[in-house]
């Protein structure tokens, strides 16, 4: 499989090495999808495995233009990301990440009008991060109640106060414990 | 006229038996036992193998697993309860007729177990219906449910019909319906019932 | 109920105005007929006898056919992965028994495998060999069980459920002799295995092999040619290639389909290129083959399984010694690794930024993903065929909701 093919077509998207995978801007993820399903050389037609991450904003350390370590702020985002095998060709995976612009009203196209297999699992990420998935058929909430307001998987969802006696606590555990005491009075 | 057992025993080896109507109506009630066909999570699995051949249940007098509520004496709550189950637990334990006995086997349904930390688990269904026996295990071997089932029948035997200390469903008193808890923004409303289950005042871990 | 939302991101293009390629038709629902009947609403609960755990299926009627199926989950959900974050790597080893309970041995070994390859730890030959020969004694106690509770729900009252729990009760005599527990192993390590076997292991193991052929041609003589389950299951749920691999389908539902996709032979993990087995495909891909599949998938399980015990190294190390079991940060990345479990594909994805704790661990689990086409298979069948359908698709609770 060669991966040049993919960056030749499409020149706005990058190859990230430490996780091997490719980044694509939202406007051009279902042109990408619809290029790998296609190609004769790639013929991408099972999507395995669609999985949402979290990126609060963070402080990294950047070697700057001098050579010095510069410390930069990156602002956090969500992140779809998706792998993709060839069940044709027998061959995979093309791993492809979507990132959200920012953290509120986070929002990707969806591949399951191309893919019925993502339904599901893009149902799960809006579900549980609060990505939403526009031309998806039937986004609702799947696996919590639909009266339910949070998006649990969030780094800084706080979880709701239903403390349960423990005999030792110690760790972040006697810190929840401490803040309940707190808060019961 | 009280008898005591010394008489007792004396008596049936002449070929004479005496007993109370107490007696032989919690007999006739602990050894035909009906649990409901009620299986949650892993622990379904080790009651379904309870049931099979190698660890009868039906010996006991749990001979057939009802699916209907309206038909059950027992409900095995096993595996976790979750928030979003817990209504319906409580529902169909409403629907139960009484007399009826909880069973709650593994520790996830004891506390919320290994899965304590969880928004959507509930620690412990008796936060919302009252418990009989608790059984734990993670899972619990299927021997360790048999000896639960024994357990619960000499508790049946020890009910007493009558008197200050008579059973919850002879008692015109106590609410034969459980307040079902409905879903909230962010947790259930109510967390708990406070009539069944009382958070504990200890603090521990803090001077 | 989706709350106003913002207005929706252009699709691009020429993709704008395409229908979906296979979306499921009751999406909108068919009017009623010239009878004047009504349409039916009703929920098969999470409470029923035969929906294989707490599973419900929002049901329309007309009549005794469905009309629209959605199915309901999430009473299970133990936010699986969210523990995964606040633990560290080897702390999820016994969360992850949990996920499909029949199948421990293959879910630990999914999650090993995971982070063997983010970590890039090898393993010594004898684990390789023991992971193989509990893989395939997870998959038969699964097929087993399978067979068992889909003539149950058929109708059969119990009574051939038993006889796979005879057997399975066997082979979980062999995983407590050597985990310590029936059910939830626990018995894989980043590495190899938590233990060594013992000779009389192995010979227990080389009885139940020897055996497990006569029962399966008893337990074929009573129902593969029985007349109610082939009426019953032939031509019901029928799913198409097409559609299965759109959909993401794995494992003995994509082969029943006659689909040729089996990961043992595609990304030969482990050392399942030493062994010689056969692929079972179906031809129609309805319920009788998924039954079918999954009874030939024995019999080659019982293949592997005798020349795994052949070929059995007679020393060597159990576990990597080089492999930190305190303290395990593996360098940062991400890893997606993949298992053939008897459910189908199950994969577990890790990103590490080199703490103790995964920053994000998410399970793709086989039972959730299968689940797409329920509804398409379902729609037409009369009621209780739905059941057989929901029963030949092998759902476990705890690895749809995780």
């Amino acid at each position: 499989m060669k991966s040049e093919l993919l960056t030749q077509n499409f020149p706005q998207i990058t190859w990230d090495e430490p996780s091997k995978s490719f980044v694509v801007p939202h406007m051009d993820l279902l042109d990408v999808v619809d290029f790998l399903r296609s190609h004769p050389d790639f013929n991408m037609d099972y999507v395995s495995n669609v999985a949402g991450v979290d990126w609060l904003p963070r402080k990294e350390k950047v070697k700057g233009a001098d050579g010095k370590e510069v410390e930069i702020e990156k602002p956090g985002y969500l992140e779809a990301v998706y792998h993709f095998y060839s069940i044709k060709k027998k061959h995979g995976p093309v791993i492809l990440r979507c990132r959200t612009d920012g953290r509120e009203n986070a929002m990707l196209p969806s591949i399951t009008p191309f893919f019925r297999g993502a339904e599901f699992q893009e149902r799960e990420i809006y579900d549980l991060y609060g990505i939403r998935f526009s031309g998806h058929p039937d986004l609702r909430r799947i696996l919590m109640w639909d009266e339910f307001q949070d998006h649990p998987m969030r780094k800084d969802y706080r979880e709701p106060d239903d403390y349960q006696w423990e005999p030792t606590p110690h760790d972040d555990v006697l810190e929840k414990a401490k803040m309940h005491y707190a808060e019961a009075g | 006229m009280a008898v005591d057992d010394g008489l007792k025993s004396e008596l049936q080896k002449a070929g004479v038996f005496i007993t109370s109507v107490e007696g032989i109506y919690n007999w006739g009630r602990r050894s035909s036992v009906w649990p409901l066909q009620f299986g949650l999570a892993c622990c379904a699995i080790e009651m379904i193998s309870a049931a099979c051949s190698r660890f009868d249940l039906a010996r006991f007098g749990a001979e057939v697993f009802r699916p209907s509520p309206r038909q059950a004496d027992l409900m095995i709550v096993a595996g976790t309860v979750t928030k979003k189950m817990a209504p319906q637990v409580v529902r169909l334990y409403n629907q139960m007729p009484e007399p009826k006995y909880v069973i709650a086997m593994g520790a996830c349904s004891i506390s919320g177990g290994p899965f304590k930390q969880g928004y959507n688990v509930l620690k412990g269904i008796d936060r919302y219906i009252p418990v009989d026996v608790h059984i734990p295990g993670c899972p619990p071997r299927p021997e360790a449910l048999l000896n639960a089932l024994m357990f619960l029948q000499r508790k049946i035997d020890n009910e007493h019909l009558t008197g200050i200390n008579r059973v919850r469903w002879y008692d015109d008193t106590d609410p034969a319906d459980f307040a079902v808890p409905s879903f909230g923004a962010h947790d259930l409303e109510p967390a708990c019932n406070r009539a069944v289950w009382q958070p504990d005042k200890i603090k521990r871990g803090v001077a | 109920m989706l709350q106003t939302a913002p207005p929706d991101i252009p699709i691009p293009g020429a993709l704008a105005g395409q229908q979906p390629l296979y979306g499921p038709r009751s999406y909108q629902v068919m009017a009623g007929n010239d009878l004047g009947t009504q349409l039916l609403e009703i929920s098969m609960g999470p409470h029923h006898p035969s929906t294989h755990g707490v599973f419900r299926m929002d049901l329309v009627l007309d009549g005794e056919e469905v009309v629209k199926l959605k199915p309901v989950f999430g009473y299970l959900h133990r936010n699986h992965e969210q523990l995964a974050e606040k633990t560290s790597y080897l702390g999820s080893m016994p969360y992850t028994d949990r996920l499909d309970y029949f199948c421990s041995m293959t879910n630990n070994w999914a999650y090993a495998h995971a982070v063997e390859k983010l970590a890039d730890i090898k393993v010594p030959e004898r684990a390789e060999y023991i992971r193989v020969i509990l893989a395939e004694l997870t998959r038969l106690v699964n097929h087993t069980c399978l067979a068992g509770f889909l003539v149950n729900d058929l109708g059969a009252l119990g009574t051939p459920l038993i006889y796979a729990f005879r057997e399975r009760e066997k082979i979980l005599d062999i995983f407590e002799a050597v985990s310590g527990a029936r059910m939830m192993c626990n018995y894989m390590r980043f590495g190899g295995v938590r233990a060594n076997f013992t000779p009389q292991i192995l010979k227990r193991i080389s009885q139940i092999v020897d055996n497990y052929p006569c029962f399966l041609d008893e337990f074929e003589k009573l129902l593969t040619s029985n007349e109610i389950l082939m009426s019953r299951c032939q031509g019901t749920g029928i799913l198409s290639a097409e559609l299965a691999i759109n959909a993401s389908i794995t494992g003995p539902m994509l082969r029943a389909s006659g689909v040729d996709y089996d990961i043992r032979k595609v990304d030969k993990y482990g050392i399942y290129d030493r062994f010689e087995f056969r692929v079972p495909l179906g031809e129609h891909g309805d319920v009788y083959d998924r039954y079918m599949v999954r009874i030939l998938e024995m019999r080659e399980s019982i293949k592997i399984l005798q020349q795994a015990l052949k070929q059995f190294p007679e020393g060597g190390d159990f576990m990597n010694p080089k492999v930190k079991i305190r303290n395990f940060k593996p360098p940062p990345g991400e890893a997606y690794g993949r298992i053939e479990s008897p459910k189908g594909e199950l994969g577990f994805y890790l990103i590490s930024t080199g703490g103790t704790n995964p920053y994000r661990y998410h399970v793709r689990a086989p039972s959730f993903v299968n689940l797409t086409i329920l509804e398409d298979t379902c729609l037409g069948q009369k009621v209780a065929d739905v059941i057989i359908i929901l029963g030949a698709v092998d759902i476990v609770l705890g690895e749809v909701d995780r």
